[in-house]
């Protein structure tokens, strides 16, 4: 399984030469189930690396136990020959690999210079040595190549400088590894780019990169090597010059694409208008105005960052409108308050069901039925056989799998979370339902048991707004896609022209501005 | 079934490193913890205090515990509303002694139900302010109503002019707490119904599904359509009038009321009970049943102590100990649950 390698040693331009770092047979189970089985990587100094796989895969589990944060069941690492043992990330780290999370961990009061030495100050007598701090900050971004100052607060810069931040924080610690998971989950374009540039350097100066990543364009144009993960097997690893998204996506799925959406319900052209939105402004939206009809699915695209759930939370009357209407059945909805949206039958699953959707410690039963206790109680009695019922039959409906409704939030799945949140709007039996991110952090098996719902709702006579990164998700379940940047609609694409390349030139319009619809 | 594994994978890898039978282990520990808890020992120290001392089961002195506790009992009661629904409030002690006064200055000159309805409204009154600042101004309950307790501490001094209130056995003010049915004064009854009443709301009610969502995940419940700082005013609300109530019934039943009585002693003993029946203080959680088994198997430590005539000092000691332990497992099964 191991990939064989013909040049052992290539030649290193600069910087320290690392080892290869080999993990052999390595299996890991958690309470019994296989996450991982017998994967074989070899991960060469210098070169970029990346791992693919659908969620639930392996890969972040591959990642955490190259970086010391879990340790395998079985097999073995080996670093330059020598086995490895990582039993944490600081062991890991003092081997030189250091990883570069998905979640930022800098201290946002802090300068940029004190969060890159973090933890290794130069200091005389508990006191830190400013200048000399400051002295060898400029010295290491000179040696990266960023322009960040050393003084300015970490907490004031954009997401993509305090990645950079991090980076030169894994730097500072002479890291030989690199490992990167979903580094550009978070970035806008610009961001990517310049992320993108780094990682390259990174390689240039023969620091070995492992690089976690969902989307496979920047795979194919970062990596020297992809390894690719299905249910925890190695599936395999292939030079980045031999690859083309269709057979990386084969390779992680099995199967071809195209399965993975239900076929599309014919849009009724003249079907009546559920949801109008017009000239809205709010923070982060600039003027945007659209229709949504009656069973109508309406996906909108747009890098991160261009507004879309800013829109989805103006709409929700969650934000501060500044201008602008919207109307739901014709009638304006007015005030600033989710309660009132909901019972307007405006409905909102939020982009993170953690932080902003669900009560973890909560049990099935109460999340469902948050949003509609009215209809379960009396004088504000709760009837528990009542809710008891309602709930088994959402639950039925939008196919939950529980062991038992009274078990907490936390013991489900993703997938199945996500569908908890459906189950709650589905009892709010909403004219329109505003999905943003429906399926992240879902595995395969769900997303399309989602993708089901969404059309089942849509057909039903709901109007479905659905907001996704994932193109293949807007471009499979949407009648009409929008594409927002900077805070406008930049394009309307409708049958023909809805297209990964069209809205992929929407969203970067700058660059090549399709047909401008408003 | 593949996608069944895959299912539980996406679970796992979310899981981080815990595997799944130890986390959902933990789960069922940590229930039976919150719903038991407290009971436990609170049961082995009532056993063991039967034996161990003579007077302690008699029924006047089990009485007695119920009836010095009234006040404590109503007020951690509202109290858990309160912390259930991600707020704190330190302001009790000094409601409960403006209460105390006013209904003192009122009743020594007017009806008794006037000075009863007053020592209310003024409870009511300042768990309004509280909520309200709380939640239009968004500063922090701790801050809130540890500076209101400052607020409300001088407006009593002011009330009595530094007076001690005193009031004769034979009003009808008096007989308001100590009344008897079947042996037992009305201070007694007035308690159990308001804890038994404020433990359906929470358990029960939407209102109190509202305050677990609330507390829980504040920006999950607004986004589900809860009106979180309308939930939030009330719970101080109710809280400041149980602070109300409780200073009518002491001042009924001890006839003496002075500026600064209660104070931040009692917020304290209060807020001890609640976490000790196992109420997070992080919000989301509680029971109202339970904060009254903390609160007595407080008094009963105290009550037993001095049966057993063991110097106070340790009392304090013990006290603090278990808080100290209630406090961890808390924090404890909160990280398992991570």
């Amino acid at each position: 399984m191991s990939v064989g390698n013909s040049e052992e040693h290539p030649p290193r331009t600069a910087g320290t030469p690392g080892d290869d770092l080999v993990v052999a047979g390595v299996s890991k189970r958690y309470g019994g189930v296989p996450a991982l089985s017998d994967v074989s990587v070899t991960i060469e100094a210098g070169k970029v690396h990346a791992l693919v796989g659908e969620n639930g895969a392996g890969k972040s589990t591959l990642g955490k136990i190259i970086s010391g944060v879990i340790q395998p069941d079985e097999g073995i690492l080996t670093l330059g020959g020598r086995p490895l043992v990582l039993r944490s990330p600081r062991e890991a780290l003092a081997h030189g690999i250091v990883t570069i999370a998905q979640e930022l961990a800098i201290v946002p009061g802090l300068t940029v210079a004190e969060n890159v030495y973090l933890g290794s100050e130069v200091a005389t007598a508990g006191f830190v040595r400013r200048r000399e701090l400051r002295r060898r900050f400029r010295e290491l971004a000179g040696r990266v190549g960023f322009d960040l100052s050393a003084d300015v607060i970490a907490g004031n810069l954009s997401t993509a400088d305090q990645q950079k931040v991090e980076i030169m924080r894994a730097l500072s610690r002479n890291a030989s590894i690199v490992v990167m998971d979903e580094p550009s989950a978070a970035l806008s374009s610009q961001e990517t780019a310049a992320l993108h540039e780094i990682i390259r350097s990174l390689s240039r100066q023969g620091t070995a990169v492992v690089l976690i990543s969902h989307f496979l364009s920047e795979v194919l144009s970062l990596s020297d090597r992809i390894t690719i993960l299905r249910d925890g097997h190695l599936i395999r690893t292939v030079e980045a010059a031999g690859a083309t998204e269709e057979s990386l996506i084969e390779g992680m799925l099995g199967r071809s694409l195209s399965a993975a959406f239900p076929e599309k319900a014919l849009g009724e052209p003249d079907a009546p208008v559920v949801l109008e939105v017009d000239h809205l402004r709010a923070p982060g939206v600039a003027d945007c105005s659209f229709a949504l009809r009656r069973g109508e699915i309406l996906g909108i695209a747009g890098l991160v960052g261009a507004g879309r759930s800013e829109l989805a939370r103006a709409i929700f009357r969650d934000a501060k409108v500044s201008a602008g209407t919207v109307r739901l059945g014709g009638v304006e909805l007015a005030g600033h308050s989710p309660h009132r949206s909901i019972h307007r039958g405006l409905v909102l699953i939020p982009e993170s069901r953690k932080e902003m959707g669900l009560l973890m410690g909560r049990s099935v039963r109460e999340n469902i039925s948050l949003s509609r206790l009215d209809l379960v109680s009396r004088l504000g009695w709760i009837a528990a056989r009542r809710e008891r019922r309602a709930v088994s039959q959402l639950m039925q409906k939008t196919t939950v799998k529980a062991a038992s409704m009274a078990l907490p939030a936390t013991m489900l799945s993703g997938g199945n979370q996500q569908k908890l949140l459906f189950a709650r709007s589905v009892m709010c039996s909403p004219s329109v339902l505003i999905a943003d991110e429906p399926t992240r952090g879902v595995d395969v098996g769900s997303k399309r048991a989602i993708y089901d719902l969404l059309r089942e709702m849509a057909e039903d006579g709901m109007g479905i707004i659905v907001i996704s990164s994932e193109l293949e998700e807007v471009l499979g379940l949407a009648h009409r896609v929008l594409v927002m940047r900077h805070g406008r609609i930049s394009a309307e694409l409708t049958g023909e022209n809805m297209s990964q390349q069209a809205v992929l030139a929407a969203a970067f319009a700058e660059t090549a501005p399709p047909k401008e619809t408003r | 079934m593949n996608n069944q594994i895959a299912e539980h994978q996406d679970r796992l890898e979310e899981a981080d490193t815990a595997p799944a039978g130890f986390r959902v282990g933990t789960a069922r520990l940590l229930r039976s913890w919150r719903t038991a808890g407290i009971l436990i020992p609170f049961l082995i120290l009532f056993a063991v205090l039967s034996i161990t001392s003579q007077p302690f089961l008699h029924t006047s002195n089990l009485i007695n515990i119920l009836d010095q506790q009234a006040a404590t009992l109503c007020i951690a009661a509202a109290g858990t509303l309160v912390l259930v629904a991600g707020g704190i409030d330190l302001s009790v002690g000094a409601t409960y002694g403006l209460s105390t006064v006013v209904a003192g200055e009122i009743a020594a000159h007017h009806s008794p139900a006037l000075a009863i309805a007053a020592a209310v409204l003024v409870g009511l009154t300042v768990g309004l302010i509280n909520g309200l600042i709380v939640t239009v101004f968004r500063i922090n309950p701790l801050i809130t109503t540890l500076a209101m307790s400052f607020v409300i501490g001088g407006a009593a001094v002011k009330v009595t002019s530094g007076n001690l209130i005193v009031l004769s056995a034979n009003s009808g003010f008096y007989k308001f707490a100590n009344a008897q049915f079947l042996t037992v004064p009305s201070a007694v009854w007035m308690t159990i119904l308001f804890v038994v009443v404020l433990g359906l709301l929470l358990s029960r009610t939407t209102f109190g599904r509202y305050i677990v969502a609330s507390g829980g995940n504040a920006e999950a419940a607004r986004l589900a359509g809860v009106r979180v700082n309308l939930i939030k005013v009330v719970a101080f609300t109710l809280s400041g009038g149980a602070a109300g109530l409780g200073g009518v019934i002491d001042i009924s039943r001890l006839l003496s009321a002075q500026a600064g009585s209660g104070g931040n002693a009692l917020a304290f003993t209060v807020l001890a009970g609640i976490v000790v029946g196992g109420t997070s203080i992080a919000g989301g959680e509680g029971s109202v049943w339970r904060t009254g088994i903390g609160v007595l198997f407080i008094a009963l430590i105290g009550n037993g102590f001095n049966l057993l005539g063991v110097d106070p000092l340790y009392q304090q000691i013990v006290l603090g100990v278990i808080l100290l332990l209630a406090v961890g497992l808390d924090a404890w099964a909160r990280q398992r649950r991570r």
